[in-house]
């Protein structure tokens, strides 16, 4: 299983990371593998305010959908639209090319901290 | 509290669990459903090299006696008095009311017959069998246990197998089956399959499953070959349109509905046959159409197909189809809306997505 050192984590299994102001979220390996080939990836529209916990996109996998959840709150101010053609490349790059939405955070100091960081989120896949 | 019923497992379990196969429940069993590189690198490698596929599961029948012919005339749609010995075909058995039963592969062999069916059916299809065998001299045995069931697909696989068999392919055509060795093993091997592909199905004693399925990888190897899981043979027998049992056709859906018209032939006097000529006659009030999204979106089974603001059917196989790269499905529909060009509407998590209704297969088979 892949990780990022750097990333905070959810339960839902999105990873959240500091890209200077933003926050660039994605889906953990793990995620990705028990998903299985990822076929489809809805994603929000830029300019969309969406709370933390609140659903942002679905990700279509050949065995199901599965809903992406914010791990912060913020304002999106980017998404992957790359993924729109090449979905697969979340399978390939969670970490990396398979990256999600950026959000401009609008409560982060409230709210990073209660993010797992990479040990916890082992622990809780491993649990 | 009752136990959860206790899955099965194939000879070839520990083998799958060893390689990487997320092993899934799967009508009784404990199937793969992928193995690491994931459904969609096999599918693409059965269409463009080959695949195994560990169908174990499936059941098979051992049918002998002097009205064994008379008796499959009653019992399928299929005239079989068609089959000449050494030929495989598909047909289907029906209730009187024409819904159907099962879909089954038969085989002719020069000393007996054949018969493959659907893992999930097995009980029910033997129950059926036995009791429609009333007034015909004919026996059926179960011979699921000691039989193990192996597909080989693509378009090279023909050349994997000819390198582990006696029995020379080239006079083995489609739809035909022959007796010999297969990597020293006795095997019945049939020039058909599921996938839309050329390859074979091969039927031989259980206890040499493994040794069987290393000979081929291992025959197969250079030649790009897959072990194939059951979400790339769903949507390998999706593109060519081919029906699975409990999605495409079940007892409360006839074949004229499901468009396996071409398997029924009423100039014999099967079991659903007056329920189908009349439904022919008066032509059936739904059929199965084959659509594609023109929004993209996944459509899955059981969403709601919406035509003129009202649900008009549901979908009955819904997936991305690899080879076509389309966002696909099969629903039931309202005959008049079955045409192809017309627009309908998904009801895909609570949004209407667009989708329109094509012409099948969306794969047309590599041996036609």
């Amino acid at each position: 299983m892949k990780l990022d050192q750097d990333a905070k984590y959810q339960d839902s299994h999105e990873w959240a990371r500091k890209e200077g102001d933003l926050i660039v979220v994605g889906i953990s390996d793990h995620a990705q593998d028990s998903l299985s080939d990822i076929v489809y990836v809805e994603l929000p529209v830029i300019d969309d305010e969406i709370d933390k916990g609140d659903v942002f996109g679905v990700v279509e996998s050949v065995k199901a959908a599965s809903d992406m959840y914010m791990p912060v709150s913020g304002e999106i101010v980017e998404v992957n639209d790359a993924l729109e053609d090449t979905p697969e490349v979340v399978n390939s790059d969670p970490f990396g090319e398979g990256w999600f939405i950026k959000v401009k955070p609008t409560n982060l100091d409230a709210e990073w901290d209660n993010l797992m960081d990479v040990d916890a989120y082992v622990a809780s896949i491993e649990g | 509290m009752t136990k959860p019923k206790e899955l099965k497992r194939t000879n070839l379990y520990d083998w799958h669990a060893a390689h990487g196969g997320r092993m899934v429940p799967f009508v009784g069993w404990e199937m793969p459903v992928q193995y690491p590189t994931g459904p969609k690198a096999e599918h693409i490698a059965t269409r463009a090299a080959a695949g195994l596929f560990d169908i174990d599961h499936m059941g098979q029948f051992s049918v002998g006696g002097p009205d064994a012919e008379a008796y499959f005339n009653r019992l399928t749609t299929w005239d079989i008095s068609l089959m000449q010995v050494n030929d495989a075909h598909y047909a289907l058995m029906c209730y009187e009311d024409g819904g159907i039963v099962d879909d089954i592969y038969l085989y002719r062999l020069p000393n007996r017959w054949f018969v493959a069916v659907n893992a999930a059916n097995l009980k029910k299809d033997l129950a059926w069998m036995q009791a429609q065998a009333a007034g015909f001299d004919v026996s059926i045995t179960d011979v699921s246990d000691e039989t193990y069931m192996m597909a080989l697909q693509g378009p090279n696989a023909i050349r994997i197998l000819q390198k582990l068999t006696n029995v020379s392919m080239n006079g083995v055509p489609r739809f035909t089956v022959a007796e010999g060795l297969v990597n020293g093993i006795n095997t019945l091997i049939s020039r058909t399959g599921y996938t839309g592909e050329d390859g074979v199905e091969l039927f031989f004693p259980a206890d040499q499953a493994l040794s069987m399925w290393e000979a081929i990888l291992e025959a197969g190897e250079a030649l790009g070959i897959k072990p194939i899981g059951l979400a790339a043979r769903d949507s390998l027998r999706f593109e060519p349109s081919f029906s699975l049992y409990g999605h495409e056709i079940a007892a409360d859906i006839t074949p004229i509905e499901a468009r396996l018209g071409w398997v029924v032939r009423l100039n014999t006097d099967f079991i659903g046959r007056n329920a189908l000529l009349k439904q022919k006659l008066e032509g059936p009030s739904r059929l199965l159409v084959g659509f594609e999204m023109l929004e993209k979106a996944m459509p899955r089974e059981g969403y709601e197909v919406v035509y003129n603001d009202e649900v008009v059917g549901k979908v009955v196989t819904g997936l991305y189809a690899p080879t076509v790269e389309k966002f696909a499905g099969h629903a039931y529909v309202p005959a008049a809306i079955a045409k192809s060009g017309t627009e309908i509407y998904l009801n895909i998590r609570g949004k209407l997505k667009k989708a329109v209704v094509i012409r099948r297969p969306f794969y047309r088979p590599a041996y036609k």
